[in-house]
């Protein structure tokens, strides 16, 4: 027997990563479902090819580290890195452009930092990024829920809201438009639903815990409400904020990852925090369509520094 | 784009660079680095074997060559590795090997007297860098072994060659092999 | 204070289902010099010496606490052997089988005694931390009185999976357990006495609540704490039942704590009962790896496999020996490793009871390690620092605060052993400590070496002029 396991604890719980990752996947199919139903069997084929790219590059990284390929490729964080981007980019993108983002996202973001637990920035979101910069037309081009999906794309709330309020139309006149649905956009809060739905399932099985979801919704919930009081037409409502974009996916899926975030409970509220803030901010002002994956990546960059300053107060010693 | 707001912008990064230097001048006045702090910083890596290896007459000698420039980092065979590490990232340089030129790393040893062969000549007192070795005139001499830094310099005084150097005993402290 | 750890399967019940069970003197026993608390007893025999029943074969030493032979017989020799830490000296005696004491029965009327005296009694009986660290108790008690601890805390929880000897204890011999919470009152100075007992053990809440009443002494009460582990440590415990917490550098009695065993206090009963020393103590016999499960009661330096044949021997299955519980305990060499004053439970364990760890994996900083340590470390960052050795952040994580528990090693989904690097990164940074400690004190010597050279050269270069000028006569006046 090796050594270091004849010495205690002679048992452990038996909870391994796999389990975690696939719990994390598990937890993704509402937001999947809710998109087939909008948008037709596309976003099916987008995971599917998101994840045999995904699967292929990993193999071949490990390949070239010179690791053995198995074991890394059944623990399932790979998969869910090419879930995320999946479901992340608009159901009409070009198929190469999605296999791009999830070979930029597995070799460059995960396995050029020395693989898993090793990476600094989010995989899914660097993939996201690279598209977004790349092919902005094609990353922010939505279609029209119901249709069939090349039927006619269209802005989505967030970008007819930000276009809407350069051109000085009012907040009303904007909402009245077919981009908005009941709270946030059409569709956009039915896939919102869907996944605090299995970000709620993540929460009961202690998958994730509560901070960085709560401090992410809140670090956008409050200066949106703060601005939405003071200046109704020119800023969106708390509510719409919620259920728009890539909010909850982003506080449940996304901001969670681990490897990225801060790794204290005090730690991940200012995270959490962190990109609820700059989420809301790159909305309300910046020229993106949606903020979370530049407030993730940028509050990536800050993870050593909180880290730094939030060591938790050890048991016996004062301060 | 016009005047103003081509102005207002130099005007800006002008600011800021100013200020930013202040900060800077300010920040490197007042943190200038203290050469003795240096000397203290380096002394306190290096083994304090005192075995003069290095070929200056103890650590804090050699600490004080390494401060100036005057010698590399490379010279302290008890240290070792180890010790050359340290000192790389004190001083922001490169790890290397000790030069063998100056000796190589051994396991720790301490002096051991053979008290029947001793003649009392005291010599080997002066020579110890530590004074581990206890012991007067015509009396025989011991080693306290757990002073002893194993630095070999009582060997080459003793005229009967009665000092040898041996491993340390059990529950000594010796230096973890790097 | 959050109470961090875990809530596992006990594994306490089989054991349970039958009274405690005396096994016999074995025929040879093996006296560890360390009984569990790191340090040796200075033996006080030699090979050939005969020795009887209670006589004192090693004294106290530092944390060791003294040991005395369990039966009357012949020390046959003094040497290393395998014991339940690794290896110790350790003194072997024939027993001669009669039993023959070195002092007739005879209570202590303790009473009637001064606190100190108490303490010296209880220290010359070789009384130790029977919850397994061995520690001498009446250090402790002596470290209480110095600081007028006003809490005696009896520690009848008994957190980790598998082990109840303790339950067994206080089941069937509660009024031990008052008596001795009685004396160590007496002998600490405390006013009053809490026993803490986690909530899975009804049976002994019970049977310690009713002893309580019939003693009639209204400073002794029960505390029921929730089942986690590691509520049994010394830290945690202090922390759950009093809400403070001892420093880091400290001992509990600077909170006004004093915590001792159930275990010791009905060792102290007997003490004050009859007046014999430690010599005995109850194991747990666990795990599907034997027959029966039951409680003993078994003398010190009795083999692990006289209390296996005790309770029915192995089953077919292989089983692996561990000394304590799943989470702390210690795998053990083999059938011939003695029972000393630490050890509260064999748990022989097949892999069903214990199944292999997954395979490791690198760390994704999930943070379920942290959510569970008791110390409130970080040991996803302690383990960062650990691989590399790094010192400043080692202690800024607050690797000394680690009371190496398992919980993290428990709950990480990458299966790190992260207990087992946080003991190896402790030696090597105690090491490393010694090291530095010796390059101090050198250098220190060094710099009046030279001082003192650079003295004598003054002198004698002064004597040298003086000499001189004396042989100019003492017209020619100064230079
Ligand atoms: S070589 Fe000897 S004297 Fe020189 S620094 Fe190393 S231990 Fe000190
Ligand atoms: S539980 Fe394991 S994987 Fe999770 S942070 Fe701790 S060490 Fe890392
Ligand atoms: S072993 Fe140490 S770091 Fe791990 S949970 Fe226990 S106290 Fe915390």
């Amino acid at each position: 027997m090796d050594a270091a396991l004849a010495q205690p604890p002679h048992v452990i719980a038996g909870f391994t990563v796999p389990r975690v990752m696939f719990q994390v996947l598990g937890a993704l199919l509402p937001v999947l479902a809710v998109q087939i139903h909008l948008f037709g069997l596309r976003p099916l084929l987008l995971v599917a090819v998101a994840a045999i790219v995904a699967l292929a590059c990993e193999a071949l990284a490990l390949h070239l580290r010179q690791r053995s390929v198995r074991p890394s490729l059944r623990d399932g964080s790979v998969l869910v890195t090419a879930a995320l981007l999946a479901l992340a980019v608009p159901p009409t993108l070009p198929l190469w452009q999605l296999a791009l983002g999830a070979t930029v996202a597995v070799l460059l973001a995960k396995h050029a930092y020395g693989g898993l637990g090793q990476n600094p920035f989010n995989p899914a979101m660097v993939g996201y990024a690279v598209l977004l910069v790349s092919f902005p037309l094609e990353m922010t081009r939505w279609p029209a829920p119901g249709g069939a999906w090349d039927a006619m794309t269209g802005a989505t709330a967030l970008d007819t809201l930000r276009t809407g309020l350069r051109q000085s139309y009012t907040m009303q006149e904007i909402q009245a438009g077919p981009a908005f649905g009941h709270i946030g956009a059409t569709g956009g809060e039915w896939i919102n639903l869907a996944a605090l739905a299995g970000g709620l399932y993540l929460l009961a099985r202690r998958i994730v815990r509560w901070h960085i979801p709560l401090a992410m919704l809140a670090g956008i919930a409050v200066p949106a409400a703060l601005f939405h009081v003071f200046d109704p037409g020119a800023h969106a409502s708390a509510s719409f904020h919620l259920a728009a974009g890539a909010t909850m996916l982003g506080a449940f899926f996304i901001a969670t990852d681990p490897v990225s975030a801060a790794t204290s409970d005090r730690g991940r509220l200012v995270y959490g925090a962190g990109i609820g803030l700059l989420t809301w901010i790159i909305r309300a002002w910046g020229a993106f369509p949606d903020g979370v994956a530049f407030a993730v990546l940028i509050m990536n960059l800050a993870v050593p520094l909180i880290d730094r300053y939030t060591v938790p107060r050890i048991y016996g010693h004062s301060g | 784009m016009n005047a103003t707001a081509i102005l207002a912008a130099t005007g800006a990064v002008a600011a800021i660079a100013a200020v930013l230097g202040g900060v800077l001048g300010w920040v490197a006045t007042r943190l200038r680095s203290d050469p003795d702090a240096l000397v203290e910083r380096i002394d306190a890596l290096l083994p304090q074997t005192q075995c003069a290896q290095c070929r200056y007459p103890g650590c804090r000698p050699y600490a004080e060559a390494i401060a100036k420039g005057e010698a590399d980092i490379d010279r302290c065979p008890p240290g070792g590795e180890t010790t050359v590490h340290a000192l790389a990232a004190l001083l922001d340089r490169e790890p290397r090997p000790v030069d063998p030129q100056y000796g190589i790393t051994r396991a720790p040893r301490v002096a051991l007297i053979d008290e029947d062969r001793c003649i009392g000549c005291a010599l080997c007192l002066p020579a110890c860098p530590v004074d581990a070795i206890v012991g007067a005139p015509r009396l025989m001499h011991t080693v306290i072994a757990a002073h002893c830094t194993g630095c070999d310099l009582c060997l080459a005084p003793c005229p009967v060659d009665c000092i040898s150097m041996v491993a340390p005993a059990d529950g000594q402290p010796g230096r973890a092999a790097a | 204070m959050k109470l961090r750890g875990l809530r596992l399967d006990s594994h306490k019940s089989r054991p349970l289902e039958r009274p405690i069970r005396v096994v016999p003197p074995p025929a040879t026993l093996v006296l560890a010099l360390d009984q569990g608390s790191g340090e040796d007893a200075l033996p006080v025999v030699r090979p050939g010496d005969s020795v009887r029943t209670g006589s004192v074969v090693a004294a106290a030493s530092g944390a060791a606490a003294a040991l005395h032979s369990p039966v009357s017989g012949t020390v046959r020799e003094i040497a290393v052997r395998p014991t339940p830490r690794g290896a110790s000296r350790c003194i072997v005696i024939e027993n001669d089988g009669r039993d023959d004491p070195v002092a007739p029965a005879a209570p202590v009327d303790w009473r009637a005694m001064e606190g100190t005296a108490l303490i010296e009694h209880v220290a010359a009986a070789g009384t130790a931390g029977l919850g397994g660290a061995a520690f001498p108790s009446a250090t402790k008690l002596a470290l209480a009185r110095a600081a007028d601890a006003e809490l005696l805390l009896l520690n009848g929880a008994e957190c980790e999976p598998w082990i109840c000897c303790d339950a067994a204890l206080m089941r069937e011999r509660a009024a031990d357990v008052v008596l001795g919470a009685q004396v160590m009152l007496a002998a600490s100075g405390a006013q009053r006495c809490l026993i803490a007992i986690e909530d899975d053990k009804p049976e002994a809440i019970a049977a310690i609540q009713s002893a309580a009443r019939a003693a009639t002494d209204e400073r002794i009460e029960v505390r029921v704490l929730p089942a986690v582990f590691p509520l049994g440590a010394e830290g945690p415990l202090v922390a759950a039942v009093t809400g403070r917490e001892v420093p880091h550098d400290g001992w509990p009695p600077q909170v006004g704590v004093v915590c001792q065993n159930v275990g010791t206090a009905a060792a102290v009963a007997r003490l004050v009962q009859d007046g014999r020393p430690v010599t005995t103590r109850i194991v747990t016999v666990t795990g599907s790896g034997v027959k029966q499960p039951a409680n003993v009661e078994a003398c010190i330096g009795t083999p692990v496999g006289e209390l296996v044949a005790a309770c029915g021997g192995y089953t077919a299955e292989g089983a692996r020996r561990i000394a304590g519980g799943s989470l702390t305990g210690r795998s053990l060499a083999g059938d011939d490793v003695p029972v000393t004053k630490g050890v509260n439970c064999i748990l022989l364990a097949t892999d069903a009871d214990l199944p292999a760890r997954a395979a490791e994996m690198p760390c994704i900083r999930c943070g379920d390690c942290a959510t569970v340590c008791p110390a409130g470390l970080l040991p996803q960052q302690l383990h960062v620092a650990a691989r590399s050795d790094d010192s400043a952040a080692l202690a800024r994580f607050g690797l000394s605060a680690c009371i190496e528990c398992g919980c993290c090693d428990y709950v990480c989904p990458s299966a790190i052993p992260l207990t087992v690097r946080f003991r190896a990164a402790r030696e090597r940074q105690h090491l490393a400590d010694l090291e530095r400690r010796r390059a101090r004190e050198a250098k220190a010597r060094y710099e009046r070496h030279q001082r003192r050279l650079a003295e004598q050269a003054e002198a004698e270069r002064e004597a040298f002029d003086d000499a001189r000028r004396r042989a100019r006569g003492p017209d020619s006046g100064g230079r």
